[in-house]
């Protein structure tokens, strides 16, 4: 299975490899003879330029923004910068109401998309891989709001949750006086109704990558299974899905990256108001705006850093770990 | 990643044409960052026959009305106005790094705090040389919202529009109320309504910015303008019992607000006042936008918001001004003085007003003839009221309406009961926002 991690080089990926062993041995006189001076400036163009955009664009940002964590600015002017230590941060844990909701927010949001439209994704795979007539119109129809952008996706769910047009409420009668629910307000409701249309989207795309994981399933391997008179549920049990490990670890990584980022559609649904609260929508609040509080700003994207490292770095050391095994 | 330089010996001649056609592409994708960052503004060349301006006017009806303001100030000078349009929410957003960018020569923008911040921090040009010719078109109270706190002018007010409690003249009629001066009386018909089968009070807080426009009422109701003032500048403490107050009056009307307001946006609450389901909604004048028969508009009135504390009466109006600034480095100076001029002309408001009649001049000079009834009650509520206000989110900083005010008062909105906590929030948060000045 370490084939899959192979992509990660692109460079590797686009041009066939020669004999590795014996090149090897040739390399350091062969780069003498062979390249030319043009080449050499072509690959120092190559390797210069994703270099230089790299360190600038993410680099010298990230850096920038952990260093603007602990200062004071209203984004006029150099000059205006401040530095203030650890206030925006200690502001930020006893201060800020919106603060702890959000990160118990993000953390429901990574939950319900792993209990539930992820299991989903996995059942419809299964059923579109059974060859079922078709087959292309349902893959078509699961995986279309994953296409549509975020946004178009929240204003559609907006009319359908509209307290007095929506499409729910007028259906039970719920625009009433009196009977009003608020699926877009009411913060007891409004976390569940934006996951919704989450899930709805996100169960489409769990389903292409576990599509593109059941296809690369030996076929002689349910043949064997069969011999051995496994029903359909024991063969998926004992014998596909533990052979769908990469696949599923790439979906618990996408799954987690979806959470800690969720923003669009809750920015188009509410804003963030009172219920939906996220990092991403408060980190926007306090940057993106008349006289913003950069500072603070930084302070909460400092704090979604750290909340994404702290995933993804066990998952690399793992990786690169069964990497080096193999 | 070891084996990855022999593969770089193995490179045949197409293979490197292709790899000069990328690295052409990486020059393009280079050379697009800083066009990409030259973006914020209009790259328009100076010239002396054009002056550019950066509109928030998104909407049909103001773009128009704009629109044809340009148009007779090419006729009368020559001067063409180029105008970049921008959604109005966006360009609030981005006006913070607009300004510093290369921005148009002038732009829409608003009076009071919003305008003097600008001033402050050097991103807009004094213009008392164009005062000195428009200034006898205006009242005092606009002479004030006009100034920075250098006392310099930055600013030219055109339209201007009153917050009140909107109503329908037919629903009063037939159910036999009458207009409300107390805040007694307003309980006591907000009752009535309920009885009656209406929603008393209209409501849509989706947007979050219009519950302070009911806290600006009652607040200056109950604790007079000085205090409205000293509360937005973060003088006054929001743990003070004259907010409490506030908050006490608001949540004894609030039984009678639209169920299922923190969905709802102010143009659906709107639509309740105009299918007659709804008796009244406390909002700007702009609420005439959403009547579009012309029979519904004209059964349009409104009252001011009733009396609290006879301290103050009804001595204070809320009024947003709308107009123009002047960007810190215009391209085209005597265009620019010239545009504004024109832009202070009772004229110039006549010709606004003609396409927009949702909002009144805020000139003393312009003709009110061609008034309509609703235009001539706000006219005259703004003519004589003892102090204007603009709004919660242009008297105060804008970072601590946003970030702090809104959610707030949102979270006041779902639970009344839990004020207390609430205002020693607010107050902790403002504390450390007005302090990082």
């Amino acid at each position: 299975m370490t084939i899959d991690t192979s992509p990660k080089n692109p460079e590797t990926a686009a041009v066939p490899s020669p004999g590795p062993a014996p090149a090897r041995k040739r390399v350091p006189q062969g780069r003498k003879r062979l390249l030319t001076r043009r080449d050499r400036v072509t690959l120092a163009f190559m390797a210069g330029v994703p270099t230089v955009l790299h360190v600038a664009l993410v680099w010298v940002t990230a850096l920038a923004s952990i260093a603007l964590a602990f200062t004071s600015w209203d984004g006029i002017g150099f000059g205006s910068i401040k530095w203030v230590g650890l206030d925006n941060f200690r502001q930020l844990f006893t201060d800020n109401p919106q603060f702890w909701p959000a990160v118990q927010h993000n953390i429901i949001w990574f939950v319900a998309l792993i209990l539930i439209p992820t299991p989903f994704g996995l059942f419809l795979a299964v059923q579109l891989d059974k060859r079922i007539r078709f087959s292309r119109v349902y893959q078509t129809a699961f995986f279309l709001p994953v296409v549509v952008s975020l946004a178009v996706t929240g204003f559609v769910w907006q009319l359908v949750y509209n307290p007095d047009t929506g499409l729910i409420n007028s259906l039970i009668g719920a625009n009433k006086p009196g009977h009003y629910i608020d699926w877009i307000g009411d913060p007891h409701l409004n976390l569940w109704a934006v996951l919704i249309a989450a899930s709805w989207r996100h169960a489409g795309y769990m389903m292409i990558l576990y599509l593109a994981g059941l296809k690369g399933v030996d076929p002689s391997l349910r043949e064997a299974s069969s011999l051995d008179g496994a029903n359909e549920w024991q063969t998926f049990k004992n014998v596909i899905f533990p052979t769908l490990r990469p696949t599923n670890t790439v979906v618990l990584v996408v799954t987690i990256i979806e959470a800690l980022r969720a923003f669009d559609l809750v920015f188009v649904f509410n804003k963030g108001a009172q219920g939906t609260e996220l990092l991403s929508i408060l980190i926007t609040n306090n940057i993106i705006g008349e006289s913003s509080r950069i500072g603070y700003g930084s302070a909460i994207a400092v704090v979604l850093l750290v909340i994404s490292l702290a995933v993804i770095i066990p998952y690399l050391i793992a990786t690169f770990r069964k990497e080096r095994r193999a | 990643m070891h084996d990855l330089s022999p593969s770089g010996l193995s490179l045949s001649a197409p293979s490197r044409r292709a790899l000069l056609r990328g690295i052409g592409g990486a020059a393009v994708l280079g050379a697009g960052i800083p066009l990409l960052s030259a973006c914020g503004g209009s790259g328009t060349a100076a010239d002396s026959k054009t002056v550019t301006v950066g509109s928030n006017a998104s909407d049909a009806v103001p773009k128009k009305a704009f629109a044809d303001i340009y148009a007779a100030f090419k006729k009368q000078s020559g001067i063409t106005v180029d105008v970049n349009t921008k959604d109005h929410n966006t360009f609030q957003e981005q006006i913070n790094s607009y300004l510093q960018g290369t921005p148009d020569d002038v732009f829409n923008w608003f009076a009071g705090y919003r305008m003097q911040f600008f001033a402050a921090k050097k991103l807009a040009a004094p213009i008392d040389d164009v005062w000195a010719k428009i200034g006898d078109n205006f009242p005092d109270a606009m002479k004030k919202l006009s100034k920075g706190e250098d006392g310099k002018y930055y600013f030219v007010p055109l339209t201007t529009y009153p917050w009140a409690i909107f109503y329908r003249k037919s629903v009063f009629q037939q159910h036999g109320y009458t207009v409300p001066t107390t805040w007694d009386q307003l309980v006591a018909l907000c009752k009535r309504m309920k009885k009656d089968g209406l929603v008393p009070i209209a409501f849509g807080d989706k947007d979050a910015w219009p519950a302070m426009g009911t806290f600006d009422q009652i607040n200056f109701r109950t604790n007079g303008y000085d205090f409205h003032v000293e509360l937005m500048a973060g003088k006054a403490s929001w743990t003070d019992a004259k907010v409490k107050a506030v908050f006490d009056h608001w949540a004894e009307l609030l039984p009678y607000h639209q169920d299922g307001f923190m969905g709802r946006t102010w143009q659906d609450a709107a639509q309740g006042l105009v299918s007659k389901k709804s008796g009244m909604y406390l909002l700007g004048s702009f609420v005439a936008q959403q009547f579009t028969v012309k029979a519904d508009l004209d059964d349009l009135d409104f009252f001011a918001f009733p009396e609290i504390n006879p301290a103050y009466g009804q001595d204070t109006v809320e009024a947003p001004t709308d107009g123009f600034m002047v960007s810190k480095d215009p391209k085209n100076h005597d265009g620019v003085v010239k545009l504004m001029e024109y832009l202070g002309s009772p004229s110039a408001e006549q010709t606004y007003l003609k396409a927009d009649p949702s909002v009144v001049a805020a000139s003393s000079k312009a003709d009110t003839s061609a008034y309509s009834p609703l235009q001539k009650k706000a006219f005259e509520m703004i003519g004589g009221a003892k102090s204007l206000t603009q709004f919660m989110d242009r008297d105060s900083r804008p970072d601590f309406t946003s970030t702090v005010m809104q959610p707030g008062l949102q979270k006041f909105l779902q639970n009344p009961k839990g004020v207390d906590s609430l205002l020693s929030s607010i107050e902790r948060q403002k504390k450390t926002i007005f302090a990082s000045a």
